[in-house]
């Protein structure tokens, strides 16, 4: 299926996407990064759209809980916690993977002058 | 020509945010398993490029055409300038705007994607941060031109800008025929990126719905 359309279904599927008339709309790169894992990874059948509305609203409602405003600027950060929460439950990896992997992109982050790309190397691991 | 290969580097270091690190370490492992394949995720992000980022370069450049003093400004200190209208960008960013003409076209050129200002100009496209593309568009600049289909007149100059992790560039296009009166809003919506990397050119009164 064409990426774009699939796109187009999630956000019919997901309450509350912050959308325009064209769209999902996004406030950083990063943002629009975490939305199309999710769109690709529904797309292999790891999840369906109301398993994923679930897990979303309740990683919102633990935020709330916890005193976030939900002013609409949290949106993706739920959306990736979310994301990562579900990963791990669905086995295809690790809190631990996780955490290990975000250190190495701190590593390759630290070693790389401003202004070149940043890439991840092996010796990033510890 | 203008273009300079020298990257200067005030800054001993990369900054990602615990977000961007976060995503870039679920990004990588999806990767390596195969869950996800980059490039199909790039061709998911790009159908939303121009609706990442507040894009503020549009209502720059269109109050440049609206307003002598602050092109004049904008034009001499496009850091002071921009900063002036609440648009800041991470720090250590200078911003330099080029003027086109009818007798002279800028286009910029980077391949450094970590430093591409996009709360100005919105989300890169793919195609710019590739090398076949900056070599390119340093050798055969009219080609590449022509491949997004904009064809200059032959004696216009063309200036190749190399962005760099200091100096950030911005084309302030020319302002289309037929916008006399027009408010800084609805020149705004003439902006497009494209035409703010030097790649396109602004959009045409009709393009736009009235």
């Amino acid at each position: 299926m064409n990426s774009a359309e699939a796109a187009k279904r999630a956000a019919k599927e997901i309450p509350s996407l912050p959308l325009d008339a064209d769209g999902p709309v996004f406030r950083e790169p990063w943002e629009a990064h975490a939305f199309a894992m999710a769109v690709a990874l529904h797309e292999r059948g790891l999840f369906t759209w109301p398993e994923w509305a679930a897990a979303l609203a309740d990683e919102i409602k633990h935020a709330q809980a916890h005193g976030d405003a939900d002013a609409g600027d949290t949106y993706y950060r739920h959306w990736l916690a979310a994301l990562e929460k579900l990963v791990a439950a669905k086995s295809v990896t690790t809190e631990e993977t996780l955490h290990r992997y975000r250190d190495a992109w701190d590593h390759a982050a630290d070693r790389t002058p401003h202004g070149k790309p940043i890439e991840l190397r092996p010796d990033d691991f510890a | 020509m203008a273009h300079d290969h020298h990257h200067h580097h005030d800054h001993d270091h990369s900054d990602l945010s615990e977000t961007e690190l976060r995503v870039r370490a679920l990004e990588t492992i999806l990767t390596e398993k195969g869950y996800i394949d980059p490039k199909a995720l790039d061709v998911l992000i790009e159908t939303y490029e121009s609706k990442i980022g507040p894009r503020n370069g549009a209502l720059v450049v269109a109050k440049a055409w609206a307003n002598s003093d602050f092109k004049k400004w904008l034009l001499t200190d496009a850091t002071a300038a921009i900063v002036s209208l609440g648009y800041e960008g991470r720090q250590g960013e200078h911003m330099v705007v080029v003027e086109n003409t009818p007798t002279l076209h800028h286009m910029v050129v980077c391949t450094l994607c970590s430093c591409y200002p996009w709360p100005v100009l919105g989300l890169p496209p793919v195609w710019y941060k590739s090398a076949p593309y900056r070599s390119r568009a340093v050798a055969d600049p009219r080609g590449v031109l022509s491949d997004f289909g904009v064809t200059l007149p032959k004696d216009r100059e063309i200036r190749v800008w190399d962005s760099t992790a200091e100096v950030r560039y911005l084309v302030l296009p020319m302002r289309p025929e037929g916008t006399n009166g027009w408010s800084e809003e609805k020149l705004a919506e003439l902006v497009t990126r494209d035409s703010m990397i030097g790649t396109g050119l602004p959009k045409a009164p009709h393009e736009i719905s009235k």
